[in-house]
Parts: structure tokens; sequence; C-alpha cells
């Protein structure tokens, strides 16, 4: 079953595997002290894994990359739809390891498992993105999700932080379970484990058995976890305030967007003769995410757990993509995510940059008037938050725009409108974040700023918020050439 | 395209400024010479923005009733948005007074703006490309962009160097304007999908079948109803009119209002003519009720700003009522009004400004007698004042006359009562009058200011011209929109005509 041509068509994901563990024996010899030296090693494998996805060598064994190709029997699949969302998750990835450095250098946590770790969660989503078969789900799943586990307890003196740790795993696993039980569910009554049987066996409505809808429930439920689109959202707050804040940068990024693939994968390909059913679950986790999103977010004051929640909201928006469906609801879903992806890096940044007295401080509070002691970094938050609150020209607006215009064309007026309020809602949020940076009183001066790897995802992100307004077609043509590879 | 593209320099001029400044003058509080660098390159590039719209207006033909100077490049292929800007008679002028207002705006803030100086012209300099933008812009994605992009700027302006309540006023500015203009947002999706294009002059007269449009209508009025602003939803603005410092709240009233009657008659009108004959009662009631109610209660105010707030509530009711008259004299009253408020409400609030420096309160009661020790400021105020209540022989006397003899043909009762609205606006402006410059000069904190400076004249001298030349001869000023408006009433009236017959 294995052959060579498997092997190219896997090929990002064997590198990325081969440094892993190269750099887990590295780690375990050198201790703390290689910790950047392996984080360069990371983000180097991500570069090479990255290249090697849209290398034209490999592409003109896999049919110039315009039909889907299967590896190891039906088990994985590459086609330009895994390509593109790997490729974000990689530059996510890279850009969490740059954040990590100095912040947890400060803290004396520099430790070189941290980029071991996220290349094994890396390596994890890339498998969950190409995953064609109920089992090579389950088995990304919880590559990716063992490793964020760990990673959220990383800071192991620290009671948050383990108690972020212990709340996710815990959680994690009951919606293990129940990914598990609804994959049983679909095997048992379907007789299948990989995509392409189950699309067929399910193509026509008559033969779907109530076990199968429920098995497909079961699966939304646990990936709906996964993304954190409420009623399934709870932990995401918990996670993110107590979990460092580079994890929480990272949580933020890569992770939702590959259960988010994994969701518009499973349900557009083989439960796409379902779409009757599951459109009701994801319309409902859709508005119940963008409304308690953006009312939610109002009452917070700790700036992390106001970015669960803004992305809580942006999980529901999303979805809407979903729910379109077709070429246009999941080019939507790609150019909302890239830029939000992006954008809550960048945003993360800046947090990161946030210490007084040695130590990193969190609340909205703290930002007060930030832009008098630092006009830059509150210069770049201000559009970080005006791009998150979705106001032209900022690049966050086109997120929204092309959402809601697919979800105008496929005749869902009714979450659009919704989507459309509620981030008027959200807005406040994000505007009280501007109004303390500028309105408010000072309550004192940071320490010096962190090191290259910090200013450098926040120009990134800060100067990719105005340069997709000027030149959008690279993005969305490319969310459009990955559509085309999902849905053919 | 060998031709200069003037629109797009006369719109991103002010934003390179502001990069400019952003980038290669050091701000800070105690740096004077930082600040005053700010200060002059700010001016300097407001200055060449409003050279540069001369020429614009030179070379526009106001003859041809098309869009002219246009530009267009394409942006976004796949969706069909493209970069496309023109000018027609209508918007002509928005332009115009958006790169005149700006330097004046400059230059009487730097008496009045004292923190942050660098910051302040960067967000002016900002707001003038958003502004210039949205009047120039002819594709709906490139429309939207700016007309909501005028937020940011003015919710840093108001919040930052505004008065007391300014955080509550620059809320409710960004989140009301925001909510109104989201809900545009979903119609233009409809509208672009609809035509398939996102180019606005594809999606002029009346292509959109008529259970359509008047959903499409009722969108669009509720961004532009909150934007001109008319009753009810105009609790907004004198919030953030009195706590805006001076130069936000001229650019408020000179330019941010008249988005909305620009949008009414430039989508509502041209692009949904059928729905706006349908809604028009519900227009001309909500004019009126507007321009009696704010009149009434501008009476009631004690607070300077906030009584020239709400006289522009009741002069943009004027607007609406002329536009939604649907007769030539209603159209051209609401084009006149519109410039007129332009420069008499912007120089009104200017007027404020100037003791408002001097005093920092604007409570009408602190002051009085001023006539006696400020005579050049009293005759500045008295003209200003009196073009508000539309003396003949000042710009607001053409508007508002014109604005009300359409209104008359429409319905007599129409005219009747906008009628009273002069009567209310001169009662509560020669009131206002009298209590500040009349009466004796017996507080000794008014008796202490000094009359105009040289500065401020010069502020104030191009208004006064303005709104002069306005109202002696208005036809210079009607001859470049007239054709292009007369073109569109000829449309407006065959197309919203034409299907009442189906």
């Amino acid at each position: 079953m294995i052959n060579s041509q498997s092997l190219m068509v896997a090929m990002p994901e064997i590198e990325v595997a081969v440094v892993g563990l190269v750099s887990l024996v590295a780690a375990a010899a050198c201790g703390a002290r290689v910790t950047r030296h392996i984080g360069l090693l990371a983000i180097a494998a991500f570069a090479l894994a990255g290249g090697t996805l849209f290398c034209p060598e490999r592409l003109s064994h896999l049919l110039n990359g315009a039909m889907p190709v299967f590896a190891f029997g039906t088990q994985f699949v590459d086609d330009g739809f895994a390509r593109f969302v790997k490729a974000i998750i990689l530059a996510a990835s890279s850009l969490s390891i740059l954040l990590s450095w100095s912040a947890f250098e400060k803290d004396g946590d520099a430790r070189p498992e941290y980029p071991v770790l996220i290349l094994f969660a890396t390596l994890g989503m890339m498998l969950m993105v190409s995953a064609s078969d109920l089992l090579a789900l389950y088995v990304g799943l919880e590559l990716q999700s063992l490793s964020l586990y760990v990673l959220a307890a990383f800071k192991r003196d620290d009671a948050r932080s383990s108690e972020a740790g212990l709340k996710y795993f815990v959680l994690g696993a009951l919606s293990s379970g129940i990914l598990l039980y609804g994959i049983s569910l679909l095997y048992g009554f379907a007789g299948t484990t990989d995509f392409v049987s189950l699309a067929f066996s399910l193509r026509d409505q008559a033969h779907a058995h109530p076990g199968i809808v429920v098995g497909m429930v079961f699966v939304c439920a646990a990936l709906a976890f996964k993304v954190s689109g409420v009623p399934f959202h709870m932990w995401a707050p918990d996670v993110y305030e107590g979990a460092p804040t580079p994890v929480t940068a990272f949580f933020a990024s890569a992770p939702k967007l590959a259960a988010l693939a994994l969701l518009t994968r499973f349900l557009l390909e083989p439960m796409s003769g379902l779409t009757a059913q599951w459109h009701q679950v994801i319309v409902f986790i859709s508005i119940a995410s963008m409304l308690w999103g953006a009312f939610a977010g109002l009452a917070q004051t700790n700036v992390k757990r106001l970015l669960a929640y803004s992305s809580i909201t942006t999980i529901g928006y999303l979805l809407v993509g979903l729910v379109v469906g077709g070429k246009s609801g999941v080019q939507a879903i790609l150019i909302y995510f890239t830029i939000y992806a992006l954008n809550t890096l960048g945003a993360f940044a800046v947090l990161l940059c946030l210490r007084r007295g040695g130590k990193a401080v969190e609340a909205i509070t703290d930002f007060s008037g930030l832009s008098k002691t630092n006009p830059v970094i509150a210069l770049a938050m201000t559009v970080l938050m005006f791009s998150l609150a979705g106001v032209p020209p900022l690049a966050g607006f086109f997120g929204k725009y092309f959402m809601f215009l697919a979800a105008v064309k496929a005749g869902l007026l009714p979450l659009a409108i919704i989507g459309v309020l509620s981030s008027v809602v959200a807005a406040f949020y994000y505007l009280r974040i501007i109004k303390v940076m500028y309105f408010d009183e000072l309550v004192g001066a940071l320490d010096p700023l962190p090191d290259w790897g910090v200013k450098a995802v926040l120009g990134l992100s800060s100067l990719a918020m105005i340069g997709i307004t000027l030149a959008p077609s690279p993005l969305i043509e490319g969310a459009l050439k990955a559509a085309r590879g999902l849905l053919g | 395209m060998t031709v200069f593209p003037i629109l797009s320099a006369v719109t991103f001029l002010p934003l390179l400024g502001a990069l400019a400044i952003l980038l290669f003058v050091s701000g800070g509080e105690d740096n004077v010479r930082g600040n005053r660098l700010a200060q002059i390159v700010a001016l300097g590039v407001s200055l060449a923005t409003l050279a540069l719209s001369f020429v614009m207006l030179h070379r526009f033909d106001p003859a041809n009733t098309g869009f002219q100077l246009v530009e267009r490049f394409v942006w976004i292929p796949s969706f069909n948005i493209a970069y496309i800007k023109g000018i027609d008679g209508i918007s002509v002028w928005f332009v115009m007074i958006s790169t005149i207002l700006t330097p004046l705006c400059l230059l009487s803030s730097i008496s009045g703006v004292k923190k942050r100086i660098k910051e302040f012209m960067i967000a002016l300099l900002v707001l003038e490309t958003m502004m210039i933008g949205m009047f120039t812009a002819l594709d709906f994605v490139l429309f939207y962009l700016f007309f909501e992009g005028v937020l940011l700027p003015m919710f840093l302006i108001i919040g930052v160097w505004g008065g007391e309540k300014r955080t509550y006023a620059a809320y409710k500015f960004f989140l009301y304007t925001f909510l109104g203009s989201v809900l545009m947002l979903v119609a233009i999706f409809a509208m672009v999908l609809h035509v398939g294009t996102t180019d606005m002059t594809a999606m002029m007269g009346g292509k959109f079948p008529k259970e359509m449009a008047v959903w499409l209508w009722l969108a669009f009025f509720a961004s532009f109803a909150v934007k001109t602003p008319m009753w009810p939803f105009h609790t907004w603005l004198p919030y953030a009119h009195v706590e805006a410092p001076t130069a936000g709240s001229v650019i408020l009233a000179g330019v941010l209002l008249k988005m909305g009657g620009y949008g009414f008659i430039r989508i509502a009108i041209q692009m949904l003519p059928e729905a706006s004959k349908h809604f028009a009662p519900l227009m001309i009631g909500l004019s009126l009720v507007g321009i009696i109610y704010a009149s009434l209660v501008a009476l009631a105010q004690t607070d300077m700003k906030k009584l020239i707030a709400y006289s522009s509530v009741a002069h943009m009711g004027y607007v609406t009522l002329g536009i939604f008259s649907f007769n030539q004299q209603g159209w051209d009253g609401a084009m006149m009004v519109m410039l007129s408020h332009s420069f008499v409400a912007s120089a009104l609030f200017l007027c404020v400004g100037v003791v408002y420096d001097r005093m920092h309160t604007r409570e009408i009661a602190r002051y009085g007698g001023m006539a006696t020790n400020m005579p050049r400021y009293a005759v500045v105020f008295m003209v200003f004042m009196l073009a508000s209540i539309g003396l003949p022989g000042t710009s607001g006397f053409v508007g508002e006359f014109l604005s009300m003899q359409g209104a008359f043909l429409a319905n007599s009762w129409f005219g009747l009562l906008s009628a009273l609205g002069m009567i209310l606006g001169a009662a509560y402006m020669l009131w206002l009058y009298r209590r500040l410059f009349y009466g004796a000069l017996v507080k000794d904190d008014v008796r202490a200011m000094k009359d105009l400076s040289v500065r401020e004249i010069a502020v104030f001298a191009p208004m006064l011209i303005l709104v002069l030349w306005i109202g002696i001869y208005p036809a210079a000023f009607r001859n470049v929109y007239a054709p292009s408006l007369e073109k569109a009433l000829l449309d407006f009236q065959t197309q919203s005509q034409g299907t009442q017959h189906d």
C-alpha cells in the first residue's frame, strides 16, 4: 500500500515529522540553551514543507495539482484546498514560534519543548487537513490535541496555566470521546470510514439512516468544540486566559483553521448528501456563536478573554460560509480566516509587548495611555482592532465583505443581517481598547519591548491589514483556486 | 491612460502628507519645533490639495452631464470590483467643500488643539482623504470603503481631543453610524449580485424590481438618515458636535452631514427612483418634523454648540425636503442649502471656537456684551448668523427659499410648515446673538478677551466671501451643478413615471 507515490503526496508531512523527531532528540540532549535554535529549525522545517507543498516537481507527480490525489489507500488526500490551508497553518505556526521567545525567556520558561510541541501539533493539523478517512481524521486530531494540551499547561509552575491545560484536556477528551462515538456510528451504519465511499453511499438522502445522522451530529459537535463554536465554546475563554500568551496566540490561529478545514471537508464531501440535516446544526452554531461572542465579549475586562470571545464571533461568521457551501462559501471562509489569523496574531503580539515591572499584564485597563508612551504600538493595535471590527478600509472588512456577499447570494439574508448586526455589537469592545489607549490617562511606562520576533509579527500583521486592501487579488484568487480544489 | 489622474491625486495627496508627518516628524508634548513642523506640513499639503482641486474644477466641464475625469483600474477582477473614480456636477462641489474646509480647520486648530498636535494633523489629513474619496468614488465597494473609513479618524478626533463627555460622544457617533452603514452594506450586496458588477454607474436608472427596491431603499435610508441626520435619528449629532474639538465640528457639519444628502441623491434617487417616490411622504414628513422640532429644541439650548447642532438638523431637513419634493426648485434648493450650510455652520462653529479658546466654556450665559470689546468678531458672527437665518443676500436665503418653493409646489402645506422653521430659525439665532453680544459688558473675563487675531481673520475671510458670493450671485455656483442636476431630475421623472403605467 505504501508506494513512492504516497510518499510524494505526503512529503511535506514527512519533512515536518522528521524534523520534529530530530529536534526532540536535540532538545532532550541539549536542554534550554538551544531553545532558539530549535525554534529556528522548526521555522525552517515549516518553510521547507511550505516549499515542498507547492514545489512544481512534486506537483508534476500529482497530475499538476489539478485533481485530488490520494495516498495510503484513501486515507490521505492532497488537493488545492489542503495545500492552501496548510500554507496558512505553516505560516501561523512559524509566527507563533517567533512570538514565543522573549516572553518565555523573560519568565524563565524558555524550554526547547515548545518548538517541538508546535512541530508535532502542526504535523497533526496537516494530517487533519488532508484526512480523507475517519480514522486519519481521528489520528490527526489527536496528535494535534495532545500537543495542544501540553502547550496550554506549558508554564508548569503557574497555577492558571496548569488549570488551563487540565480544563482543556478534560473537555477535549470528552469531545474526542464524542467524536469517536460519532465515527463508530457512521461506520456501523454506512459500513465504511473513507470519505469517498461515505459520500457515495450517502449521495441519496433516502439511504440516510437515523444512526448516520446521529453520528454526523456527534462528529459536528466534537469539531464545533475544537473550533469553539457556541454552545461548545465554554473552554475557550478560560484556556485563552490561562495559557501562556504565545500559546494562546497559536491556539487562536492554526488549530482553529485546521479544525475548520476538517469540518468543511467532512461536511461538504462525505456528508454532502445530508446537507439538509447538517444545515440546521451549523446554522444554529453559527448564529449562536455570532451573537454570544459579540454580547458576552462586552463584559470582559481581560484582553485574552476578550480575544477568545472575538474568536467565537469569528467562528460564527466563518460557519456562515460553510452554510453557504459551494465554491463561493469555501472561498469566503479561506479569505476570512487568512485575514483573521494574521489579525489576531498581531493582536497577541501587541499583548506580548505589554509588560510592567517584569510581569506580563493583560487587563484592558493596562492599555491606558499607551498612545503616549508607545505611539507606534498603539497605532498598530488601532489598525488591528479596527480591522477585527471589520471597519473599512482595513483588511478585516474584506473578510466580512466576501463572507456576507456569499451569504446574500445564497439567499441567506437573515444570516447576513444577524452577522452584520453582531459585528456592530462586537465593534464596541474593539473600540474600547482603542479608547483606552487614546482617551485614557497613562497608568505607567512599559518595560523595554520584546525582541525582534514579536516586532516582526506585529509589523507584518498590521501592515498586512493595509496591504491586503491595496492588493487583495492574490489572496482572493488563491482562495478561489483552493475552493475549486475541494469542490472540483 | 496618459491623462494625469487628478481625482486620485486630490484624494490621496492628504494621505501622503499624513504618512510623511507620521514617519518624518517627531511629535511629543514638549517638542515645539516638531509640532510646528507638523502644522506647517499639514497646512502646506492641504493647500496643495486645494490648489489641485481647483485644477480639477477648471478641467470639469459643467455642460457635460455625465461623469468626468473618470479613472478606472482593475482592482479585484474575479469579483468585478474596480477602482473607479469620477465626478459630475452633483459631486464636484462636495469635493471643493472638503478641500476648502480642511486647511481652514488646520489653521483654526493652531490655537484650539494643544495636545498631540502631530497626531491631530494626521487625523485631519486622513479624514480629508476619506471625504474626498467618498465623493469621487463610482464603485460601490470603494464608496463604502471611504464612507465607513471616515469613522476611523472622526472617532479619534472626537475621543482624543474632545470635551468632557467625549468618550460617550465618540462611541455614540461611531456605533450609531456603523449600525446604519452595515445595513447599507447588505443592500449593496443585493444590488451587486443583481447587476453583476460593483460599478455604480451601471446601477443607475431603476434597474431593480419594485419589491426589492423598497427593501434596498430602507437599508440605504438607515444609513443616510443617520448620517444626514434626520429626525428621529439625529440624537448622536448634538453630542458629537458639542464634544468634538472645533475643527472636528467644522468637518462634521461642513462635510460629513453632506454625505447623507449626497447619498440620498446619488443612491436613493438615482438608483432606486421608484422606491424613492414610494417613500417620499415618509421623507417629507420626517423632514418637516425635523425642521420644526429641531428649531424648537434649538430655542431651549444653553450651550452654543448644541444650539448650532440643532440648527444643523433643521437645515438638513430643508435638504431632504427639497430632494423629495421632486422638482427643479426643490433640488436646486437642496444643493444650495447643502453648499451654504457647509460654510455657514462651519463658520459658526469656528466662531464658537474663537471664544471657547479664550474662555473654555460654551455656556451662552457666561458671555454677554461682546459687541463692545470685540467689534470685529461681532460683525463676523452677525454675517454668519444672518446667513443661517436665511437673510436675502446671504447664501442661506437662496437655498432655503428654493427648497421651500419646491415644497410649496409639491403641496402648499409643506411650504407653509417649512416656513415655520425659518421663523423659528430667526428666533433662536437672533436670541443667541442678543445674549452673546448685546447687553452690558459686566463679566471681567469676557471684558478681558481680545478681538480676532490676524490668523482668525484669515480663517473667516474666505468663508465670508463665499457666503456673500453664493448669496449675491448664486448662478456662479449653480451653473456648475445645474446641467447634471437637471439631467438627473429628468431621468428620475421618466424612470419613476414610466414604471407607474405598468
